[in-house]
């Protein structure tokens, strides 16, 4: 059955960091899947409303789609294959001589096509990560981090998958290592110090309205003036998508809070750093205000407009301060 | 969040399918991955957006079966997209599927354009040409 040897699947809370995670382990670079985010950078909060999903404006807790896998490798000095095709047919033909060579890569794909997600969850999201691991007959082996279990897609569909048309096309994207460095040569010190240096610029000081905590109260103040609209509807599809967007598409809880936490708890080890220790905690605490906030967002959905939309942007406003502070004492520490 | 806090609600949307990886504090504050069977707020607003979908679909539906619209739309909805998304899978301008929304235009398209729209909606071309809600619609089909 043609999977890949000594391979083992791993479960992860995000599909991007995961790939990348599973790939740099399989060429002897262990990293985990924390690690990879946070080194990455990937963390942010971004809120567009000249961005429209479904109707609904664009709100991110991370940095776009494809981030990590153009990032990391570059910051870490591993050499790594990125290709995109222009012809199905070539792609497919390569996946399989890939695996036929006991190469493990990941893919691009889209949600929409990948039928072995719930069929509720099958929306139109286009830069979903998966690793292909093996074939057997029609079907392709796949790991996909966000389930437990190794998954089965059919040929047709994975292809169909990999060159989806429309916003942040795959176009068949094909990414692996080429070569990796090896655990000892990286100076981890110096590679978070510049991560969490990047991160926090970013979310202090980026220079539009739509990003970081300057993006968070931007939301807070939109939120709060929902219920002038006057439009349920919109309202509770307004404040669900963003709750979809912290917690249900893979996120690891709070947005990939909880994530970053636990990445600066990681970096705390490494480094020793008394400070990452108290962000890491701040940072688990921003996390449960998200949680907090998406309670409170879930009850107004619930109750069908019983309850005003104004109440939760404080919490919103919240979010926003805790994450401020938090960043401002991360910036001196590091 | 301490792993004792970790929802496990049992999602139904979930059922069947595994579970999630989330990040938690175990008792001495060390940061573990954990699995959850899923939270109740996740549920309550995936049901609401698909609700609406649902609401989309049906009125999509009374209207193909009046002749106001063309199968196109309930199956867009059916397939929880939205215009600027059918348009840009399928390629064209958003103006141009709206013009495929109209029965009249939608009469006279040529078979592999409707061909294009049914793999789009992984749908057989006899449920867009003879409108019918079709079983096979369920995405495993």
């Amino acid at each position: 059955m043609n999977l890949i040897h000594d391979f083992e699947h791993q479960h992860f809370a995000h599909c991007e960091s995961g790939v990348m995670s599973t790939l740099l382990k399989h060429k002897g670079l262990h990293l985990s899947e924390p690690m990879v985010f946070g080194l990455s950078g990937a963390l942010c909060f971004a809120f567009l409303p000249f961005m429209k999903f479904g109707n609904m404006p664009l709100v991110s807790y991370r940095m776009f789609p494809g981030h990590i896998v153009k990032t990391l490798p570059k910051r870490l000095g591993a050499a790594y294959l990125r290709k995109r095709y222009r012809h199905p047919e070539q792609a497919m033909e390569e996946l399989d001589d890939h695996l036929a060579a006991s190469q493990l890569v990941g893919l691009q794909t889209s949600a929409y096509h990948t039928t072995y997600f719930p069929p509720e969850m099958r929306f139109q999201f286009n830069a979903h990560n998966i690793i292909v691991v093996g074939k057997q007959e029609d079907e392709y082996l796949v790991s996909d981090p966000v389930f437990d279990q190794i998954q089965r897609i059919k040929s047709a569909d994975l292809k169909l998958a990999r060159f989806a048309k429309g916003l942040s096309a795959p176009q068949g994207l094909t990414h692996y290592p080429i070569d990796v460095p090896e655990a000892n040569d990286l100076d981890l010190v110096k590679l978070i110090r510049k991560a969490i240096k990047k991160t926090v610029n970013m979310m202090l000081y980026a220079p539009v309205p739509w990003i970081g905590v300057k993006g968070i109260n931007h939301l807070a103040r939109r939120v709060a003036r929902l219920s002038a609209r006057g439009d349920g509807r919109y309202t509770r599809l307004f404040l669900g998508n963003i709750v979809r967007m912290q917690e249900e598409i893979g996120t690891g809880g709070g947005g990939f809070r909880f994530m970053y936490a636990s990445f600066l708890q990681e970096a705390y080890q490494v480094t020793g750093w008394p400070a990452l220790q108290e962000a890491s905690a701040r940072m688990t605490a921003a996390g449960d205000a998200w949680r907090d906030f998406a309670l409170a967002c879930a009850r107004i959905v619930k109750s069908k407009n019983g309850t005003d939309p104004a109440e939760v942007a404080p919490l919103l406003k919240a979010c926003g301060e805790n994450e401020r502070q938090l960043y401002k004492m991360l910036k001196s520490a590091v | 969040m301490k792993i004792e806090d970790v929802p496990q609600d049992d999602n139904p949307t979930f059922k069947g399918y595994g579970t999630k990886a989330v990040y938690a504090v175990d008792e001495r504050g060390r940061y573990t991955k954990t699995a959850t069977s899923g939270w109740d707020v996740e549920e309550v607003v995936l049901r609401d957006v698909l609700e609406d979908f649902d609401a989309l679909a049906a009125d999509a539906k009374r209207r193909v079966l009046q002749g106001e619209t063309s199968p196109i739309e309930f199956f867009l909805y059916r397939r929880l997209m939205d215009l600027p998304s059918l348009a840009r899978s399928m390629g064209l301008w958003q103006w141009q599927v709206r013009r495929h929304l109209k029965p009249k235009v939608f009469k006279k398209l040529s078979v592999a354009r409707l061909q294009q729209y049914a793999d789009l909606f992984r749908i057989d071309l006899s449920a867009l040409t003879h409108f019918k809600e079709t079983t096979d619609i369920e995405p495993d089909s």
